[in-house]
């Protein structure tokens, strides 16, 4: 059934590529998830779940152009793909749909 | 150095080899340059060190099974098929350069032979109880004694109590065993066969839990009923020959056995090993009621116990078991604990130092000597290939260059050097095995006992450890030359081979020397110092004479018998007794009661007991008093001698020797007077001090020896004279005589033969380091024989050049001696020495002639090659070109 779960930490890295749109390389997704989430994002941790992704088919990656930064290395930028866009909505409504069926007073106490 | 301090901080170069190594080439790319990002924003918060060792931990971390870049199988196919060029073009090249190829191999020969000495010695080791079936299972009860003034002493032995109790009160444990050793006896098969026989006390478990099958006889009844013998085969034909050995009785002293079992020869890696088993139940019966104290607690020198647990016991609950039993019982002891615990079985021959061992045991300490050893021999000659091939590169960079342009991938080119140092190190196996089989002789034969306790014989396994052993000495030798092969850039050797940069590598190079020659000074350093120690042992003035003394083993007969016999011999000067020869090892002690107004004091000391004769014969000298005057034939001592630590000890009469004269003490429990005073002499060995000694009146010990001064030059007649008296008396054992001197050379023997294999490396360490120096020179001269032509023309001297090409290697040399001398003279000093109570100080003459000899070999290997260069013509070297 590869493809239709997504994991919790999977789900918050293809939220932050879809939210970095065009600029989403894995240092930035890093960063990005660190000021986020407040916790440390290693880049073995998310590499690996950047390389999980592509192979489920939810992002796709393309190259960018070579610069004098990064040891003249080039970065490789992903992309939301559109059973990435589907994954991530059916998430949302699966989510929201909890969401509705709990009744108020459940979570007053613990705010 | 200029440029790099420049540039940019760059991250290690080899971790990132490393990743480009494993990463897959798709992934490569960005993730190197991620990983780049990080260490440049790390170099500006957290500094050089801390981005740098970052990225290595990442380089570490990012080798998952998805960065995994897969082996590529064409190219070991490739290796496949090449396979035959390699073998030719290595093969030209080694008959191309015959000098280096001998070196080379020759080197690596030699050192390997001891590799495979050590390996066999090892397999043996490791080999050892292998055939019990329940191996795994087996432990050894040891013990632990721990005396009222602190002083511990860790035993392989135990108590029979230890025993007994274990299996009454411990929940858990299989089966216990409990074995006696001591018993020595004639045993009568008829009137004319009486043979000496050594054997052990065994109850029946102990054929439950070894695995000594039995050839004859029920296993489970053997060793029951008291008085049943089970002997082995060997001890069965040495018995009654041909005929059946089952149910026929052997008289031993009084009491008749019946044999009960025949067991089949013990292996010889057996730890423990033994002519006949008794069963224990018939030393019980006989004891019990004479002395009562063989089931105390603390009688735990003379016993073994060994168990079965069952799989996966819980050895936590069993030790506690052990700890309850020893608080219990030590809580009726006085001034004394003792505390068990369970050893493997597998940890018996190589395991620490025991008090008491059973049998064959080597010390940790021993084996990794001879393992290091063997190491730096077989690395020195792996430094020689590594610098030779290294240095003459240059003859090769056209091949790798032509081989690069055809197709091969750096990987081929590590591939084929790497095949082609195995290939060496596997001909070098060759010869070094048929070293090894006549090393083999030789190191069975350095010392007796050796040859019993390993065999190193061949086996399919052993062979394979061997070529193992080769295959990763050739490839250990041949990484660095194999490396440096495929960096070579095809296009640049091809337009210029000299553009190769062959002498990038030197301070490698140098270094590999300068590490041979220092473990060559050391070893050669220490080779004369301990052979310093060794004479240094023999000849130290032990406080008495040893010369021209004869030692005779009384083997129970009664010495007034044999004095008797040997006062007819006239090459015989003086007859003396005593009940253990002093000086060898062995200690005999007891305790001693001394009563002073001060108060009451009693301490250990060592004894002997001697007649009248004994004290003359050895020259002992007198403080104070003289000789025994009481000389009752039977008991009644009423006289002892002391040396002067006696006094010392009990801080006697102000420690004046006249005055301490008439003193009485208590030695077991009998009242003695001081008679004598002796100078301090050697009791023990030089590596225990001089402690507290005493000598006993006793005119006849036949456990003992009669000490027989030998006046006449001609021993040998002597000695014949003094068989045929032996003969006279005893006509079941042979005579065991052996001169003083003689036993005390037996006594250090561990030394001579630690000088002999030491020496041996260093001659070994010393061959290698040579012919590697050796190789270099001529490798030096050959290349610089252009400069030295032109020096020459220019109006150099020969001396000039001479030490114009030696500066080098010279250099080298003396920072070798610089590290390897205070090294050497540290170890000795601050470790070895100190554990010699009486030693010799280290001599400058050790430490300068180990020079002396290294300094003077080199000299000459370097000197008769230069001198070569500095003579050629210089017209005929300058034509060429």
């Amino acid at each position: 059934m590869k493809g239709t779960n997504l994991g919790e930490f999977e789900e918050l890295v293809l939220l932050t590529i879809a939210a970095l749109i065009s600029d989403a390389y894995s240092v930035a997704i890093c960063d990005e998830l660190e000021k986020y989430t407040g916790r440390a994002a290693k880049l073995g941790v998310v590499h690996a779940v950047l390389n999980r992704l592509e192979e489920k088919g939810l992002v796709k990656s393309r190259m960018g152009e070579a610069t004098n930064a990064r040891g003249g290395k080039r970065k490789r930028y992903y992309e939301v793909t559109h059973a990435g866009k589907v994954a991530l909505t059916r998430s949302k409504e699966v989510r929201e749909a909890l969401w509705r069926i709990i009744p108020g007073f459940n979570l007053e106490g613990s705010v | 150095m200029k440029t790099t301090a420049q540039k940019p901080p760059e991250p290690p170069r080899w971790a990132r080899n490393l990743l480009r190594w494993y990463c897959r080439l798709d992934l490569l790319e960005d993730l190197e340059g991620d990983m780049n990002e990080y260490f440049e924003r790390n170099l500006k918060t957290k500094g050089i060190r801390h981005a740098r060792w970052i990225f290595v931990l990442d380089a570490l971390k990012f080798f998952r099974p998805y960065t995994i870049r897969k082996p590529k199988f064409l190219n070991l196919l490739i290796h496949w098929l090449m396979l035959g060029s390699y073998f030719k073009t290595s093969r030209r090249s080694l008959v191309r350069n015959k000098l280096f190829s001998a070196i080379n191999i020759i080197g690596l020969a030699v050192s390997l032979s001891v590799g495979l000495l050590v390996i066999a010695f090892l397999t043996d080791l490791l080999s050892y109880d292998l055939f019990h079936e329940k191996r795994n299972r087996i432990y050894r009860l040891l013990t632990r004694t721990e005396s009222a003034d602190k002083s511990v002493m860790d035993l392989a032995s135990t108590s029979l109590k230890a025993g007994f109790k274990i299996r009454e009160t411990i929940a858990g444990i299989e089966d216990v065993s409990l074995i006696r050793r001591g018993f020595y006896s004639d045993a009568k098969v008829s009137d004319e066969t009486i043979i000496p026989l050594e054997a052990t006390w065994a109850d029946p478990s102990f054929l439950k839990i070894f695995t000594f099958p039995l050839l004859k006889g029920n296993p489970a009844t053997a060793l029951k009923e008291p008085y049943s013998l089970v002997i082995t085969e060997k001890t069965a034909r040495k018995l009654f020959g041909e005929t059946e050995a089952l149910g026929k009785t052997v008289r031993f002293d009084t009491l008749n056995y019946r044999v009960t079992g025949v067991l089949k020869d013990l292996p010889k890696l057996s730890h423990m090993r033994f002519e006949a088993l008794i069963s224990l139940s018939s030393m019980l019966g006989q004891k019990a009621d004479s002395d009562g104290g063989i089931m105390d607690w603390n009688n735990i020198y003379q016993n073994y116990v060994y168990l079965t647990l069952p799989e996966n016991a819980n050895l936590q609950a069993i030790q506690a078991g052990l700890d309850q039993l020893c608080a219990a019982e030590n809580a009726l002891l006085d001034r004394q604990k003792i505390n068990l615990s369970l050893q493997p079985m597998d940890t018996i021959v190589l395991g620490g130092r025991l008090s008491n061992e059973i049998g064959v045991n080597i010390p940790l300490p021993v084996v990794w000597t001879l393992v290091g050893l063997a190491l730096v021999v077989i690395l020195s000659a792996g430094f020689n290939y590594t610098n030779l091939s290294i240095a003459r590169s240059m003859r090769r960079s056209r091949e790798v260059g032509i081989r690069k342009i055809v197709g091969a991938l750096r990987g081929h080119v590590l591939g084929q050097f790497l095949a082609e140092s195995v290939i060496i190190s596997v001909m070098a196996l060759f010869f070094s095995f048929l070293l090894f089989l006549f090393l083999r002789i030789q190191f069975l034969a350095l010392a007796p006992p050796l040859a019993e306790v390993v065999l190193l014989e061949l086996s399919p396994r052993l062979i394979f450890y061997f070529l193992l052993l080769a295959v990763v000495v050739g490839l250990a030798a041949g990484f660095l030359p194999a490396l440096f092969f495929s960096r070579i850039q095809a296009v640049q050797v091809l337009k210029d081979a000299s553009t190769l940069k062959v002498f990038r590598h030197v301070n490698l190079r140098k270094a590999l020397i300068v590490i041979q020659y220092t473990f060559s000074l050391i070893f050669i350093t220490a080779t004369l110092i301990g052979y310093r120690q060794y004479r240094g042992f023999l000849s130290f003035d032990l406080g008495f004479t040893t010369e021209n003394i004869l030692n005779i083993r009384m083997q129970g007969n009664k010495s007034s018998l044999l004095k008797k016999e040997l006062a007819e011999i006239p090459a015989i000067r003086q007859i003396a007794t005593s009940s253990m020869i002093t000086s060898l090892g062995s200690l005999y002690g007891t305790q001693m009661k001394y009563q002073d107004k001060g108060g009451k004091d009693s301490a250990n000391v060592w004894q002997n007991f001697v007649d009248e004769n004994y004290i003359p014969l050895h020259r002992h000298s007198f403080v104070a008093g003289a000789n025994f005057k009481n000389r009752p034939t039977s008991g009644n001592e009423t006289e002892v001698i002391v040396n002067e630590q006696v006094l010392k000890r009990f801080h006697m009469a102000d420690q004046n020797p006249a005055e301490a004269i008439g003193k009485q003490v208590i030695v077991d429990n009998k009242p003695l007077t001081i008679v004598g005073i002796l100078k301090d002499f050697h009791y023990g060995t030089m590596d225990h001090k001089i402690e507290p000694t005493v000598f006993r009146y006793s005119s006849d010990q036949p456990g003992g020896y009669l000490n027989v001064g030998i006046k006449s030059e001609d021993y040998p007649a002597a000695l014949a004279s003094i068989e045929a008296a032996w003969q006279k008396i005893d006509k079941v054992h042979p005579l065991k005589a052996v001169f003083y001197n003689e036993q005390l050379e037996e006594a250090y023997k561990q030394f001579e033969v630690m000088v002999k294999v030491i020496g041996f490396i260093t001659f070994l360490a010393i061959c290698i380091a040579s012919m590697g120096l050796f190789g270099m020179v001529v490798f030096t001269t050959e290349t610089r024989l252009k400069e030295i032509s032109i020096r020459k023309v220019l109006g150099a001297s020969e001396g000039g050049l001479i030490f114009h090409l030696s500066k080098g290697f010279l250099v080298l040399l003396f920072i070798a001696t610089l590290i390897a001398l205070p090294v050497t003279y540290l170890f000795f000093d601050q470790f070895i020495l100190t554990k010699f109570v009486y030693h010799q100080p280290i001599g400058l003459s050790e430490l300068l002639i180990s020079v002396l000899v290294v300094m003077v070999l080199a000299f000459l290997l370097i000197g008769s090659q230069t001198l070569k260069a500095a003579r050629s013509n210089p017209a005929k070297v300058l034509k060429s070109e």
